[in-house]
C-alpha cells in the first residue's frame, strides 16, 4: 500500500486524503439522519450495477421487452435475483430518499451556507422519480402499460404545453413502442447523466460544508464546541455497516417476494380495474382523482397539476424563503413540512385502500 | 339638394336587391327546411283511440314505440280506412278499404303485402330478407294454416301485434334471449299443444341444457329453437338432418363423425346421429365419462365392455383420462410455484397448449379411432411432463433460494457484527490512544 500511496502523492499531493481524514462528523442525538444520505447513494450504486447487469439481456422493443424479462428471471443464472434487488432497491432508494429530504428539512440543514445543497438534492429526488416512472414501463406488463398511459395522460393537464408534453414523452398520440423505446432511453442514458452530474454536484457540496448541525443542538451546546468523530473511520465504518443491512433486506426481499412480472401488455385490451401508480406517486394520483371537476376558473385536473408543480418549486426554494431563525414565524417551516408530510400519508393510504 | 337626388335612386335600387335577396333566402331556407322534415302523416285513427280505455285504447298507445309506428306507418297500413278523415264513419267505411282486425289466416299474407316487397323494403332496411312468407309457407305452422288450423302460429305471435320491435332490441320477443320463451308460449302450454300430441317439455329441457346456460351468459350466438328448428320455416329437422344441423356450429365434430363406423351403421337403421349420445333439448355439459366402459358411458347403451366397440371406447377412455390427470398433476405444480412467488409464464403457455391437445382428442373422439385419439393424447402427454418438469424445477429452485438466502445473511450478519465490535474497540476510550479518533473539535 505505502508504494502506492506514495505513487499518488508524487503526482496528487496530499490534500485530499488529508481532508478525508482530518474530516469530522458531529455527534448528536440527530445524527442517525445522516446516514440515510450515504444509504440512498448505496442503493443507487445497486441500481446502476444492476441495472448494467440487465441490459445485457434487456430487449427495449414490444415484441421483445416483456419475453426478455421473461427471460432474465427463468433462464439466465441469478437473474431473478438481479432483477429482483433492481426492483426492490429502486423502491427503498425513493423511499430512504424521501426520508433523507424530510429529515434534511425538518432540521433546517438547508440553512446558509447549504442552499445549493438542498436544491441538487431536490433535483436528484425528482430525478430518482423520473427513473421510477420510465423503469416501471420497461418489462412492458399490462400493469405498467396501462398506468404508464393514466400516468402520461395527466402531463396533458399541463397549460399552454400539456399536448406537446404528451406527445413528446409517449413519441405520439397513444402509448406504443415509440414509448417504450423513448423510455428506454431516458431510463439508461439521459437520467444517468443528469443523475451523475447533479450526484457529483451535491456530493461534493455535501463534503465542502460538512453535515449541518441542527439549530437545537447548536443552542443546547451555545458556545461550546458540539462534539464530533472523525468521518474516517468512525462514520465511514457505521455507513458500511448500515449498507450491509440494507444488502441483507434487499436479498431478503428479492428471495421471499419475487418482483412479480404479470401478463404481457396488450395495447388493445380493456384497462384492467383498479390500476394504481407506484406507492411514490399515488398521493398525487389520488389527488388529482378526488379534484372537483372545476376549481375556480379551470379544470380540476389542471389545477392539481399546477398546484403540485407549483409546490415542487416551492420545496426546491425553501432555503431562500425560509431565512428567519427567530421570531413568531420561525415555527411556520416545520408545521407546513408536517402538513405536507401527513397529507402525503393520508393521501397515499386512501389510494391504497380505494 | 342635386346630389341627394342623385343618391336615393340609387339606394333605393340597393334597398331593393336586398330586400329580393333577403326575401329569396327567407323563402329557400323554408323549403329546404319542409323538404328536411316531412310534416307526420295525420293519423286520426291513433288521436281518437288513444282517448278510448282497454280494448281500444291500449293498441294506439302502445302503437307509438312499435316499429312500425316510428317509421311512418300508420294504424290503417294493416287496418285500412282513412286515417286523415276526421269523421269516425267515414274513416272506418267499406268504401275507404277499411278490414278491421284481421283474420289469423289473413296474416302472412298480410305482413307480406310489404315484408315480401323488396323495392318497398329496400326505402327501410335494404338487408332485411324478403323470404318470410315463402318460407313460413314450408314450415308446419304455415302447411297447418294452410289446411285449415287457425290455432298455429302466424307472425303475430311471435312478433307481436302493435308493439313490434326490431329483432335488435332486447325487448323484443324475438331477440336471442326471449326466444325460448316466445316459442315456449305456445310449445309448453299442454293444453294448446293437447291437439298435436307432442311433448310440451321442450322449453324446461333446453333451459337445463347447456346452450341455455351460454344464452343466459350473454353469448348471444349461442344456440336457441330457431338455430336448430329454422325461425319463419319452423320444422324438426328430422333424423336424416341432425348432424348437420349440429355441424353449422360444431363442424369438427361432424366431419369427424362422418369417419366413424357410426356413420353408416346409424343411418341404415335410422339412429339419429348427434343426439343418441347428447340428446336435443337438454344437451348437458359433456364428461369424459360419457365414453368409455363405465356406468355413465353411453357406448354401453349398445355396445359391451369385450365386444370390439367396447374396447375402442375404453382405450379412447384410458386416454383420456391419461391425459386429464398429468395436466392437472402439471396445474397444481405450477400453482405450488406460482403460490411461491417463482415465474412460470412459459410453462403456463405450454400447458396451455398441452390442454388444447386434451380438447382436441375430445374432438377426435368423434371417429371412434383409438389410434388417432392418442396421437394426440400423446403429444398433450409429452407436453404436460415437460411442464411438470418445469414445475419441478421451479420449486427446486425456489428451495435454493431460500437457502442461499439463509447463508447469506448469516455472512451478512457476521460482517455487521464484525464492524459493530470495530467501532466499538475504535472507540472504546484507552491509555494513549485518539479516543477512537473521537471527541469534541
Amino acid at each position: 500500500m505505502q508504494p502506492l500511496k506514495r505513487w499518488y502523492e508524487e503526482r496528487f499531493g496530499t490534500e485530499l486524503f488529508s481532508f478525508l481524514w482530518h474530516k469530522q462528523v458531529p455527534r448528536h442525538k440527530h445524527t442517525i439522519w445522516y446516514y440515510l444520505g450515504g444509504m440512498t447513494l448505496f442503493l443507487f450504486v445497486v441500481q446502476v450495477v444492476t441495472g448494467i447487469l440487465l441490459l445485457l439481456y434487456y430487449r427495449p422493443s414490444p415484441t421483445e421487452a416483456f419475453e426478455s424479462v421473461q427471460f432474465i428471471m427463468t433462464k439466465v443464472k441469478f437473474g431473478w435475483l438481479i432483477r429482483g434487488i433492481h426492483s426492490w432497491s429502486a423502491n427503498l432508494l425513493i423511499f430512504t430518499a424521501m426520508v433523507h429530504m424530510f429529515s434534511t428539512f425538518f432540521l433546517k440543514a438547508y440553512r446558509k451556507p447549504r442552499e445549493l445543497t438542498w436544491v441538487s438534492g431536490c433535483v436528484l429526488f425528482f430525478l430518482f422519480l423520473g427513473f421510477g416512472f420510465s423503469g416501471y414501463l420497461l418489462p412492458w406488463n399490462e400493469l405498467a402499460f396501462f398506468a404508464t398511459k393514466v400516468g402520461t395522460q395527466m402531463m396533458a393537464a399541463v397549460p399552454v404545453i400539456g399536448k406537446w408534453l404528451l406527445v413528446f414523452f409517449r413519441g405520439g398520440e397513444e402509448v406504443t413502442g415509440a414509448t417504450l423505446t423513448r423510455f428506454f432511453g431516458f431510463h439508461i442514458a439521459i437520467f444517468p447523466a443528469l443523475t451523475t452530474l447533479v450526484l457529483g454536484a451535491h456530493l461534493f457540496l455535501v463534503q465542502y460544508f460538512g453535515m449541518s448541525t441542527p439549530v437545537s443542538v447548536e443552542q443546547a451546546h451555545k458556545d461550546k464546541p458540539v462534539p464530533t468523530y472523525s468521518f474516517i473511520p468512525n462514520f465511514l465504518l457505521r455507513d458500511i455497516m448500515g449498507w450491509y443491512i440494507a444488502l441483507g433486506v434487499l436479498a431478503a426481499l428479492a428471495a421471499i417476494f419475487p418482483w412479480e412480472l404479470g401478463v404481457k401488455a396488450d395495447p388493445f385490451g380493456a384497462t384492467p380495474a383498479g390500476i394504481k401508480p407506484e406507492w411514490y406517486f399515488l398521493f398525487m394520483f389520488q389527488t388529482l382523482k378526488k379534484i372537483p371537476g372545476h376549481v375556480l376558473f379551470i379544470e380540476g385536473e389542471q389545477f392539481g397539476v399546477l398546484a403540485f408543480g407549483l409546490g415542487a418549486a416551492l420545496w426546491m426554494l425553501v432555503p431562500f424563503l425560509d431565512r428567519k431563525q427567530e421570531g413568531p414565524l420561525k415555527r411556520l417551516p416545520a408545521v407546513a413540512g408536517g402538513v405536507i408530510v401527513a397529507f402525503i400519508i393520508v393521501m397515499t393510504i386512501w389510494a391504497w385502500r380505494s | 339638394m342635386t346630389a341627394t337626388s342623385d343618391r336615393r335612386p340609387v339606394l333605393s335600387y340597393f334597398s331593393t336587391w336586398i330586400l329580393c335577396v333577403l326575401g329569396g333566402l327567407l323563402l329557400t331556407s323554408g323549403t329546404a327546411k319542409a323538404q328536411q322534415s316531412p310534416a307526420p302523416p295525420v293519423d286520426n285513427c291513433r288521436t281518437c283511440h288513444a282517448q278510448l280505455d282497454d280494448r281500444l285504447g291500449e293498441p294506439a298507445k302502445q302503437f307509438a314505440d312499435d316499429i312500425h309506428g316510428t317509421r311512418g306507418m300508420t294504424c290503417a297500413s294493416c287496418h285500412g280506412g282513412d286515417p286523415s278523415e276526421e269523421d269516425m264513419e267515414k274513416s272506418m267505411s267499406k268504401a275507404k278499404g277499411f278490414r278491421g282486425v284481421p283474420k289469423r289466416n289473413e296474416i302472412p299474407q298480410l305482413c307480406a303485402k310489404c315484408h315480401s316487397d323488396g323495392a318497398f323494403m329496400r326505402a327501410y332496411n335494404p338487408s332485411l330478407r324478403t323470404d318470410q312468407l315463402s318460407q313460413y309457407r314450408t314450415s308446419v305452422h304455415g302447411k297447418r294454416l294452410a289446411a285449415g288450423d287457425t290455432r298455429v302460429a302466424v307472425c303475430s305471435d311471435c312478433h307481436g301485434i302493435h308493439k313490434i320491435r326490431p329483432a335488435s332490441s332486447p325487448i323484443s320477443t324475438v331477440y336471442p334471449q326471449q326466444i325460448p320463451n316466445t316459442c315456449g308460449r305456445c310449445h309448453a302450454d299442454a293444453a294448446h299443444m293437447k291437439p298435436y300430441k307432442i311433448p310440451t317439455d321442450q322449453l324446461l329441457n333446453y333451459q337445463a341444457s347447456v346452450h341455455f346456460e351460454k344464452l343466459q351468459g350473454g353469448d348471444l350466438a349461442a344456440p336457441t329453437c330457431v338455430t336448430c328448428h329454422g325461425n319463419h320455416g319452423a320444422t324438426p329437422p328430422g333424423i336424416s338432418s341432425v348432424e348437420r344441423v349440429c355441424g353449422t356450429c360444431h363442424v369438427f365434430q361432424e366431419q369427424l363423425f362422418d369417419q366413424s363406423p357410426h356413420k353408416t351403421v346409424w343411418a341404415a337403421k335410422k339412429i339419429p346421429s348427434c343426439l343418441t349420445c347428447h340428446g336435443n333439448h337438454a344437451i348437458k355439459h359433456t364428461s369424459d365419462a360419457m365414453i368409455g366402459t363405465g356406468k355413465d358411458s353411453f357406448c354401453m347403451t349398445c355396445h359391451t365392455a369385450g365386444d370390439n366397440g367396447g374396447k375402442t371406447a375404453g382405450q379412447i377412455s384410458a386416454a383420456l383420462a391419461g391425459l386429464d390427470k398429468s395436466l392437472a398433476d402439471a396445474d397444481a405444480v405450477l400453482d405450488s410455484a406460482e403460490q411461491k412467488g417463482m415465474e412460470v409464464g412459459e410453462a403456463r403457455v405450454t400447458l396451455s397448449t398441452a390442454h388444447e391437445k386434451l380438447i382436441k382428442a375430445r374432438v377426435d373422439l368423434h371417429t371412434m379411432n383409438s389410434a388417432r385419439v392418442e396421437e394426440t393424447t400423446k403429444a398433450g402427454e409429452k407436453l404436460a411432463q415437460q411442464v411438470n418438469k418445469e414445475g419441478v424445477q421451479a420449486l427446486a429452485e425456489y428451495a435454493f433460494r431460500r437457502k442461499g438466502l439463509a447463508l447469506s445473511l448469516v455472512a451478512i450478519a457476521f460482517v455487521v457484527i464484525f464492524l459493530w465490535m470495530l467501532i466499538r474497540s475504535l472507540e472504546r476510550p484507552s491509555a494513549g490512544s485518539e479516543a477512537g479518533r473521537t471527541g469534541a473539535s
